[in-house]
């Protein structure tokens, strides 16, 4: 069990030993982001900009503007939550090479309550042109999506998750942006999952194995969404699930929908919070009272 | 170019921005024409670098425009600059124009832009923010540039213009300057009726910068002003430049009317023109 916010600090650090024109700023969270692994590494390249994620986001835009490769480092609820407009302008209207982190993504923040828990922020990111919205599934995945991500040119949001959480891929799995991983084979049901809600599908998926032929699909890079692979997976089955941490409107579902219906019409469950806030809780209490769980995923598999 | 000669010039600017504000049809007047005297001053008084044929040149100082609906001033000096010709000015807020409403930047290449344009601006409170990660990249890479950024007072209601002056005040932004029109007026009143900025220059100072007070219509103490601030590299400074909206044109004088309107109605140019060309003093 490995939590991705660490393979983000582990990834950032080896991206800055990579490339000199890495930069990470903060906003008063570098321990809990895991930017403090950067920090440690490279104390000259790194910045506290203090709990000013508007300000943070414009720094950002400029320094890229300079040539720098900023990373900027805070809640996803309140980066791009609280900084949404200077992402918009500063950053993706201008189109510049800077890289948004978004750590205790979903229920990650799970004690503090529905203040803290960003179950909105692939909505808000993928209505944005230039953006690339990245959703990696677990510890080895966000470090990789970091280092792919400091290599292209152009405006990334990175969500990732607080907890431990079981590992899907290894070190040595393939990883491309924008090219959606089927991580199990199956011909009755697809399931497209992005987040911890991989390894959910995918013990729903075994479990189901005699019933039910399930193919489960990691969509890590949620924009741009990789066409080929959903419609590919969709003509063979014929079904279709989504599952993500995430609001059930203006996410992974949505991005999903919105491919199929213009290009191949196909019955379709939504695993995701029904258009309500969270609460405080454990995280997988959280998890299932939300209908995230593995029963709520076998369910929508199971009535497709 | 003799102060006489500078003042001249800024009227030139004001004429090409009337022109430009009527033909566009919509627009911002008052904060372009009472800052013609500073953005003359900056981009034809020998206070900045650039090479308008080399727009990108590495070692240009940035002029990073905050309160984007001002840009018809930047375009026009940009113009008269030679950065691009100036029948370009005529497709302000027109379709397929690189002179879009609010200034528009774009680092990707295959995007047409306006050459000399450092950043997307409009939002209030964006630019600043900008300029302060241009100048942390600088001090960075120890690099001679320098970071003007040009903000208008009801900018200042922003919070994010505060969060930028306490960021520039931590890591001593020397080559950082903050040009703040102080015209009073805002889109809808005056600053202070709307929200209240005095005791302003305490108040920056008390954020950490350095102040310097100037009458922006006064050429020789604009550049005075922008040279004390070049070498004074311990901390940002800010100008307060004091202007009167609408400068040169009586009927928009003062009015924050004007603040966002341009002279559409029958005869306000001609008039407008008429007035900023009997004030030419060295021909």
């Amino acid at each position: 069990m490995k939590s991705m916010r660490d393979g983000f600090g582990e990834g950032l650090r080896e991206a800055g030993k990579r490339n000199k024109n890495v930069v990470v700023l903060t906003a008063d969270l570098a321990e809990s982001s895991r930017a403090n692994l950067f920090a440690e590494e490279f104390p000259d390249r790194f910045f506290d900009l203090g709990i000013a994620e508007q300000n943070m986001m414009g720094v950002a835009a400029g320094m890229a503007l300079s040539g720098k490769i900023p990373f900027v480092c805070s809640y996803a609820v309140f980066s791009p939550g609280r900084n949404w407009e200077q992402l918009r302008v500063s950053v993706c209207l201008t189109d510049v090479n800077v890289k948004i982190a978004g750590a205790h993504a979903g229920f990650s923040a799970n004690a503090d309550g529905a203040t803290h828990q960003a179950l909105e922020d692939m909505a808000i990111t993928r209505a944005l042109p230039n953006l690339m919205v990245l959703a990696p599934c677990d510890y080895e995945q966000t470090k990789k999506v970091v280092l792919a991500s400091a290599q292209i040119n152009g405006p990334v949001y990175i969500r990732y998750h607080k907890q431990k959480l079981p590992q899907v891929t290894t070190a040595d799995a393939p990883f491309e942006l924008g090219k959606a991983q089927v991580l199990k084979e199956g011909k009755d049901v697809s399931v497209f999952a992005c987040g911890p809600m991989v390894y959910r599908s995918l013990m729903v998926a075994e479990k189901l194995e005699s019933k039910v032929s399930v193919e489960v699909v990691n969509i890590h890079t949620i924009k741009p969404i990789d066409k080929e692979v959903v419609i590919r997976s969709v003509k063979k089955t014929g079904k279709v699930v989504t599952c993500e941490e995430h609001q059930i409107t203006g996410g992974l579902g949505s991005a999903v929908a919105e491919v199929l219906g213009e290009s191949c019409p196909t019955p379709m469950k939504r695993v995701g919070v029904k258009d309500v806030f969270g609460e405080s809780g454990e995280y997988e209490e959280l998890v299932e009272k939300y209908g995230l769980g593995e029963k709520d995923i076998e369910e929508a598999i199971l009535k497709v | 170019m003799k102060i006489e000669e500078l003042q001249d010039k800024a009227n030139e600017i004001r004429e090409i921005i009337i022109k430009m504000l009527a033909g566009a049809g919509s627009g911002h007047s008052a904060g372009a024409l009472g800052s013609a005297d500073f953005w003359t001053a900056l981009y034809f008084g020998g206070v900045i670098n650039y090479r308008s044929d080399e727009p990108e040149w590495e070692d240009r100082d940035r002029v990073v425009l905050s309160a984007g609906h001002y840009c018809p001033v930047l375009y026009a000096v940009l113009a008269e600059a030679g950065f691009f010709l100036k029948e370009e000015l005529d497709s302000l807020r027109k379709i397929d124009s690189r002179l879009q409403g609010h200034p528009h930047k774009s680092s990707t290449s295959e995007v047409e832009q306006l050459p000399g344009v450092e950043n997307t601006s409009g939002p209030l409170g964006q630019g600043v923010s900008v300029a302060v990660g241009m100048a942390m990249a600088a001090k960075m890479d120890k690099k001679d540039w320098r970071v003007i950024c040009f903000m208008g007072d009801g900018e200042q209601n922003e919070g994010q213009v505060w969060e930028a002056y306490l960021n520039a005040a931590k890591f001593d932004l020397g080559n950082l300057t903050l040009v703040i029109d102080r015209n009073n007026i805002q889109l809808s009143g005056r600053t202070e009726t709307i929200m209240p900025l005095e005791p302003f220059k305490a108040k920056l100072e008390s954020f950490g910068l350095r102040v310097i007070e100037v009458n922006g219509h006064d050429i020789e103490e604009i550049l005075q002003a922008m040279k004390m601030a070049r070498v004074m590299l311990d901390r940002p400074t800010a100008i307060i430049l004091y202007t009167t909206p609408g400068k040169g044109v009586d009927f928009m004088e003062n009015k924050s009317e004007w603040h966002g309107k341009p002279p559409i109605e029958p005869g306000e140019a001609v008039e407008a023109l008429e007035e900023i060309n009997s004030i030419k003093t060295y021909e």
